[in-house]
């Protein structure tokens, strides 16, 4: 069966993100771009289960800019087979990425669709499961483990009381969490391989999808600054201020 | 202008975010209803409408919501809230779950994580990691919004009268089921809703080390978190995990032990009112967020703590 995993190009997540001064935009010049940790965990299940002799081919799709084929060859280096580029300009809403991945899964008819839980820029938590909407697909978001059963799934999610499991239909979504794997590293080899491996670029008009906005950032500002605080001398001390100055403890 | 809020439950119970939720909504403005869906979830239904302000209760009570699978709340949420300008849901992870395929299946934006309301189409969210916060405007007719919990003071919990009324439409999308959940049993009060909490980081070695929390956690009625690389290392289950990738956490009092303070891991809890840090490392990243810093030895300090409570 065959396996689409959705990649993302964002600021790496050491980068720490600052507003621009006049409140306009974050600043993203010269600042490190990395794929999505979420999008490389993945494809990392995705070519888990290929070399499980589960899945037999791994197609990656990322929308974006044309520099996000970067991201698209980094994953063709973790052992994805081939690449499909949607190309639009800006910054695409959620929904918008959604319709246009629907309209890939609808040419590549895979049964299983490996997406992030959430991008670290965005942190918008939506793209998976608008597309299970869409799509009309069942979806096991924030998994944690996923076993392939026949025709069906079987979907652990980590959930805020601790995990759930689930059992979905194929074709269906799964959107991954942090304790899903841990990605391995491209080796140099592989990522020479991933050049030549094929990537085709594709357009909203050709997957049928009307590109419109929802949404428009009015401006952007720094969180209120924490005032630095004190160092105490001891555990004595500590208790002291809890309870005298803070007045959190009694 | 009327919000749908989509109720947070056990079937027995609201959730305290579902009155967080509640708050947002009367930030928006307008005449606010909530929906509870579930199966066997009477009790529930009468608690929503027991909240003040309540216009009336959905109760939508059928075997297919049980659960809360998301194929089937999100067309029963979508249905209903054809009669309604907002939808608005907490940001736990059932609204995470659910509240997108809603915006979907409406052809709507989805707000994520609001902390603020400007104005009944524009609110602030935090981006990357809550290192930015975006102001952002809807040009949606009906909006679809989740709420941090954390930023909104929960509306008081009684002293309403509203009336339920029972939905009856099934929504049964025949895509999902649900085998088995794994919730842990705790005393402790909810992480997201405790007003202490106490964290412990990959500095606390192993899992049995967090019983030097417990103490502590015991005499401040505290509910105990952890840093993903305590999660990642298997000292503590998943649900501990506080930050931008787990839970977001605003307590009176914090208290990190043996975490160094990365930004997603003060993505989760940089908004608690006290901070404290207790860590051997002087030039941890945490001390620059924290109110009071003890630079200890957690082996010695934590014992200590419990003793002087
Ligand atoms: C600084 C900033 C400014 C912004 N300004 C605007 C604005 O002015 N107007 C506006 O409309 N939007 C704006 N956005 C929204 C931005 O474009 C969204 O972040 C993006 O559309 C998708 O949201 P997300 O990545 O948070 O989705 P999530 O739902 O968090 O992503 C989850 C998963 O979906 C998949 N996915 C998401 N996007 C893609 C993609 N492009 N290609 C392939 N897979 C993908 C990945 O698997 C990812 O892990 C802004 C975002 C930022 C960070
Ligand atoms: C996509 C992504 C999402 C993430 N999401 C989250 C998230 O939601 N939450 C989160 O927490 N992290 C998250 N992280 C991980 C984050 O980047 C850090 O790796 C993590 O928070 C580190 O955990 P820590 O502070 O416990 O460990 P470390 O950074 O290893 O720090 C351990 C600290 O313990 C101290 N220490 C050690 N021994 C002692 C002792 N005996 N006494 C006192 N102090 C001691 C050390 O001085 C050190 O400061 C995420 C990372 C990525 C890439």
């Amino acid at each position: 069966m065959k396996a689409l995993v959705a990649v993302k190009r964002v600021v790496d997540y050491n980068v720490k993100v600052r507003a621009k001064a006049d409140g306009s935009d974050v600043e993203l010049n010269n600042v490190k771009m990395a794929i999505n940790p979420f999008c490389e965990i993945a494809v990392e299940e995705a070519v888990r289960l290929k070399e499980a002799g589960t899945v037999s081919e791994v197609v990656v799709v990322s929308v974006g800019e044309k520099s996000c084929q970067e991201q698209i060859r980094t994953a063709l280096a973790l052992g994805a087979d081939r690449g499909i580029h949607v190309e639009v300009e800006g910054r695409p809403e959620p929904l918008e990425v959604a319709k246009l991945l629907k309209g890939v899964v609808d040419k590549e008819q895979p049964q299983l669709v490996i997406l992030g839980k959430q991008s670290i820029d965005g942190d918008n938590n939506q793209t998976g499961q608008m597309l299970g909407a869409l799509a009309g697909m069942g979806q096991g978001t924030f998994a944690s483990e996923i076993k392939v059963d026949g025709d069906s799934l079987q979907v652990t999610r980590e959930v805020d009381g601790g995990l759930q499991t689930l059992k979905l239909n194929l074709p269906a979504i799964v959107t991954t969490d942090l304790r899903l794997n841990e990605p391995r590293y491209a080796s140099l080899p592989n990522i020479m391989k991933a050049k030549k491996k094929p990537l085709d670029v594709t357009s909203p008009a050709d997957l049928g999808v009307e590109m419109s906005s929802h949404i428009t950032q009015l401006g952007v500002a720094p969180p209120p600054e924490r005032s630095a605080g004190i160092k105490v001398e001891d555990v004595a001390q500590l208790v002291d201020k809890l309870k005298n100055e803070a007045k959190v403890i009694s | 202008m009327t919000t749908l809020v989509i109720a947070e439950h056990d079937n027995t119970s609201l959730k305290p975010a579902t009155l967080n939720a509640v708050a947002a909504a009367q930030a928006i403005g307008g005449d606010i209803d909530i929906l509870v869906a579930g199966a066997d979830c009477g009790a529930a239904a009468e608690a929503a409408a027991a909240v003040p302000g309540i216009g009336k209760v959905l109760a939508a009570d059928n075997a297919a919501y049980a659960n809360q699978l998301a194929e089937n709340v999100s067309l029963l949420i979508a249905d209903v809230a054809s009669a309604y300008d907002n939808v608005v849901a907490p940001a736990t992870t059932s609204g995470k779950n659910i509240m997108p395929r809603v915006a979907a299946l409406m052809d709507v934006a989805q707000i994520s994580d609001i902390i603020s309301v400007d104005s009944p189409d524009t609110f602030k969210r935090p981006i990357y990691a809550g290192n930015v916060i975006a102001t952002v405007q809807s040009s949606d007719a009906k909006k679809v919004i989740t709420v941090r919990t954390t930023a909104f003071d929960a509306v008081a919990e009684t002293g309403g009268t509203a009336a339920v009324e029972a939905v009856d439409a099934v929504h049964d999308a025949g895509l999902s089921s649900f085998i088995s959940e794994e919730v842990a049993e705790s005393d402790r009060p909810e992480l997201t809703a405790a007003s202490v909490v106490i964290s412990g980081g990959r500095g606390m070695q192993n899992g049995d080390n967090f019983q030097l929390l417990e103490g502590i956690a015991d005499k401040l009625g505290a509910a105990i978190g952890a840093s993903r690389a305590a999660v990642d290392a298997g000292f503590v289950p998943n649900d501990y995990q506080v930050g931008q990738t787990g839970k977001i956490v605003a307590p009176d009092l914090y208290v990190a032990v043996g975490i160094s303070g990365a930004i997603q891991h003060l993505a989760g809890m940089k908004d608690s009112k006290v901070i404290v840090a207790i860590n051997k490392d002087e030039d941890a990243p945490i001390f620059q967020v924290a109110d009071y810093g003890l630079v200890a030895d957690l082996f010695t300090a934590l014992p200590e703590l419990e003793a002087a409570l």
